[in-house]
């Protein structure tokens, strides 16, 4: 598997770009992942997705679906993808340093 | 990212009952989430989809099913298609999945795209009103063609 730097450090990635040990995640990856995505300053909102999703996942063993995002992290389906415009469901993943999600919803 | 050719997936809706509901909204709500842009046109029994009246109460029968594993003599008493409906229910919910007008919210709120087949509402009497609200506009079958020039089409 490849390994990158990413804001100074040395972590290891799959083919798409997603974080191989979540552990290995800080925010200042957060900002760096989300800066390839194209979103340029992580707002507040953002925060509250990503760090409902790190909590969730931290608590459950997987990233949470979109659909878990909007029932209970009180962000929901309008806001979510104004947040993540084009495709949330994988970047909000990768932003959280959260292996690609497999859920259909 | 670059500015690639955006990818678009347009759906044709023709069945109203059920389990033939779920294929089309599932496709589109992850081809929202994959940022895909998606069209979803409801045509025929399709329309029950997004009739508001309907759209809470779409059913699956047993009868003529063979994958159910019913024999038809026992479908055709009376009940069996209400026990179906809401075994169906249940393991929808259980997997996540939200009901039809909840799901079909979800897609408009993704940015989705739903449009009612003209013909088929002049068939059955209905107009605009009769509608679920998230439906965009009522189309006709060409402006259809229009609307899903350059798209991927599944016919449901």
């Amino acid at each position: 598997m490849p390994s990158r730097e990413i804001a100074g450090k040395m972590v290891e990635v799959d083919a798409e770009g997603f974080l191989l040990n979540p552990d290995d995640w800080t925010k200042e990856i957060a900002e760096e992942i989300a800066r390839e995505e194209g979103i340029e300053q992580l707002t507040e909102l953002h925060w509250k997705v990503i760090e409902f999703c790190r909590a969730d996942f931290k608590a459950r063993g997987e990233p949470p679906t979109l659909r878990r995002i909007t029932k209970e992290s009180g962000v929901d389906t309008k806001t979510l993808y104004t947040l993540f415009p084009k495709g949330p469901a994988k970047k909000v993943a990768r932003i959280a340093g959260l292996g690609k999600p497999t859920g259909c919803i | 990212m670059s500015e690639e050719k955006q990818r678009k997936l347009a759906i044709i809706c023709s069945k109203g009952s059920l389990d033939m509901a779920y294929p089309g909204m599932v496709l589109a709500n992850a081809a929202l989430m994959s940022g895909i842009e998606v069209h979803m046109f409801f045509t025929f029994w399709g329309l029950d989809m997004i009739v508001d009246r309907k759209m809470d109460h779409l059913k699956i029968t047993p009868l003529g099913n063979p994958s159910m594993g019913m024999p038809n003599l026992i479908s055709i008493l009376p009940g069996m298609t209400a026990m179906a409906t809401s075994m169906m229910k249940k393991e929808i919910a259980k997997l996540d999945f939200p009901p039809v007008r909840e799901f079909l919210q979800t897609i408009v709120d993704a940015g989705g795209h739903l449009y009612g087949c003209k013909m088929s509402m002049d068939m059955m009497k209905l107009t605009k009103d009769d509608l679920f609200p998230g439906v965009e506009r009522v189309l006709g079958a060409m402006e259809f063609m229009e609307i899903s020039e350059g798209a991927q089409i599944i016919f449901i």
